[in-house]
């Protein structure tokens, strides 16, 4: 679209110059103007940009595709990731860094705090269904909830003063919302820590609700009960170096029959 | 107290192979069946454990004791250039497929990387991670990928009829979010195989998706301030190719008629 009306535009300006010549130097001198002006923007934040994603997909080409391609074959005809990860967004924290994840291991949904709702069919389809193919159709055999420091999302919300107060957000507090028991929970039991402090306690905390999300959902409680699926919460601090891991247990005794 | 009830257990058991002496070949083969069961149930939990356990190990070593001064930048804040939308399959991550390093991309995955329209009681996850990348971080890029053998999008064009009650809880009807382009796929290439079609209808979804990103107002005026670029792209890893597309979106000075 923009070739075509920069070729339009060389055609205007050629029939001008053919009508009045004398226009000819003045033309010269904006059209070099104009060759300097453009000449900088290529050097600009868009071909930067570009640059970064080309030089980025070349290095893995060269470094990782093209060095296992029994790996990478295998791949591209199925996946069969043992692990369901859930991770913040935040750029920082990223399983395949942090947990060195290679390619078809761990499926990953990635979201603001790491967070899991409440089975919800109308308010949270794009979590239940980033779970849903993982465990019913890729029969994936953990999932692990990875927490994190300094997250902005639990910052959030831990800011929120009051429940009822109107949102500053558009969407973040309604997010973060999910999380708001362990908030509760924070506050009433350290409420004499710094707010950093508090923070970290309810970044794993937070895990802990989303643990217990997790079980909100048939496909899920049905294979932990089974034995299929084992659930786990982390906290990876990076101001510490230092990674926390832990398990939900989860069992249904058989019944007693009174009669 | 695990073990107390297994003592328990066992104490029931010799109680109960002490009355009945016949039933101790029984007993022995279903216990050595139990033992099996354990054992396995044993390893792949510590498979689970030691495997994330040696993956820190090995970032910790291999990277965050090495480059101490990133990392040290990085805990202080974040300031990435991009926001990428990937899926959420295991194969496509875009720390590999674009070696994207700590701190460089603020990531949101999900099935089949889709941007819904601007929702704040259907789609408030979404919502929260663009609304956070963009107008708290300040990102300058969104980039969202789409990829080869998509099962979501395959989901999506194996969607005979919208009427039609859903076969699962939650997937087809996230993945509707593209119902139009399967439509323009079913329409516009009806002569290519299923494969072929799929292939198309991921690239066109990723489309759909640029053009949800400027439902969020705060996207749309970064955009418009030349702040902001939005870009596709599609990565086929059968053929080891990346695809880069950008959206040019301008609005014009108005003209005032009076």
């Amino acid at each position: 679209m923009s070739t075509e009306s920069y070729e339009d535009t060389l055609e205007r300006l050629g029939e001008l110059l053919s009508c009045k010549s004398d226009l000819g130097k003045v033309a010269a001198a904006k059209i070099e103007k104009l060759f300097g002006e453009l000449e900088e923007q290529k050097s600009n934040k868009s071909s930067d940009a570009v640059e970064r994603i080309r030089s980025g997909f070349i290095h893995f080409k060269t470094h990782k595709y093209l060095k296992k391609p029994s790996l990478y074959n295998a791949l591209a005809k199925s996946q069969s990731p043992k692990f369901l990860v859930f991770a913040c967004s935040d750029s920082r924290v990223s399983p395949s860094h942090i947990l060195n994840f290679q390619p078809g291991e761990a499926f990953e949904i990635r979201n603001i705090a790491n967070m899991v709702p409440v089975f919800d069919k109308t308010q949270h389809s794009g979590t239940g269904a980033a779970m849903e193919y993982p465990i019913t159709e890729l029969n994936v055999e953990n999932i692990l909830v990875i927490g994190h420091s300094r997250c902005g999302g639990i910052e959030a919300l831990m800011s929120i003063k009051d429940d009822a107060a109107p949102h500053k957000s558009v969407f973040i507090e309604n997010w973060v919302k999910i999380g708001t028991s362990a908030k509760n929970k924070i506050k009433q039991e350290y409420g004499d820590l710094s707010f950093q402090e508090q923070c970290t306690h309810c970044e794993k905390e937070a895990v802990n609700v989303t643990l217990g999300n997790l079980l909100s959902y048939p496909f899920v409680r049905e294979r932990v009960e089974k034995g299929k699926l084992a659930l786990r919460g982390a906290h990876y601090d990076f101001v510490k170096g230092t990674f926390e891991l832990w398990e939900l247990d989860v069992k249904i005794t058989p019944a007693f029959a009174f009669s | 107290m695990a073990t107390d009830a297994y003592e328990a257990a066992i104490k029931g058991l010799k109680d109960l192979l002490s009355k009945k002496a016949d039933l101790g070949n029984v007993a022995a083969e279903k216990i050595k069946e139990l033992t099996q069961e354990l054992k396995e149930l044993d390893s792949s939990n510590s498979d689970a454990v030691e495997r994330i356990k040696s993956g820190f190990t090995h970032f910790k070593t291999q990277k965050y004791l090495k480059d101490s001064a990133r990392f040290n930048d990085l805990a202080k804040g974040q300031s990435p250039k991009f926001l990428v939308f990937a899926c959420s399959d295991s194969r496509v991550c875009p720390s590999h497929i674009l070696n994207f390093q700590p701190g460089e991309a603020f990531v949101v995955r999900n099935i089949a990387n889709m941007v819904p329209p601007f929702d704040q009681k259907r789609h408030s996850g979404v919502g929260a991670a663009v609304e956070y990348a963009v107008v708290h971080l300040k990102v300058e890029n969104i980039l969202v990928i789409g990829h080869s053998r998509c099962g979501g999008i395959k989901g999506l064009m194996s969607i005979e009829d919208d009427a039609a009650p859903t076969k699962s809880d939650f997937i087809e009807n996230w993945v509707k979010i593209g119902a139009s382009a399967r439509n323009k796929i079913k329409e516009e290439h009806q002569g290519l195989d299923d494969e072929a079609k799929c292939t198309e209808c991921e690239k066109e979804a990723v489309n759909v998706s640029l053009g949800n990103l400027l439902s969020y107002p705060f996207v749309r005026a970064e955009v418009v301030k030349n702040t902001l670029a939005i870009r596709g792209a599609h990565y086929n890893f059968v053929k080891g190719t990346f695809d880069l597309w950008e959206l040019d979106f301008k609005t014009t000075p108005a003209y005032a008629f009076s």
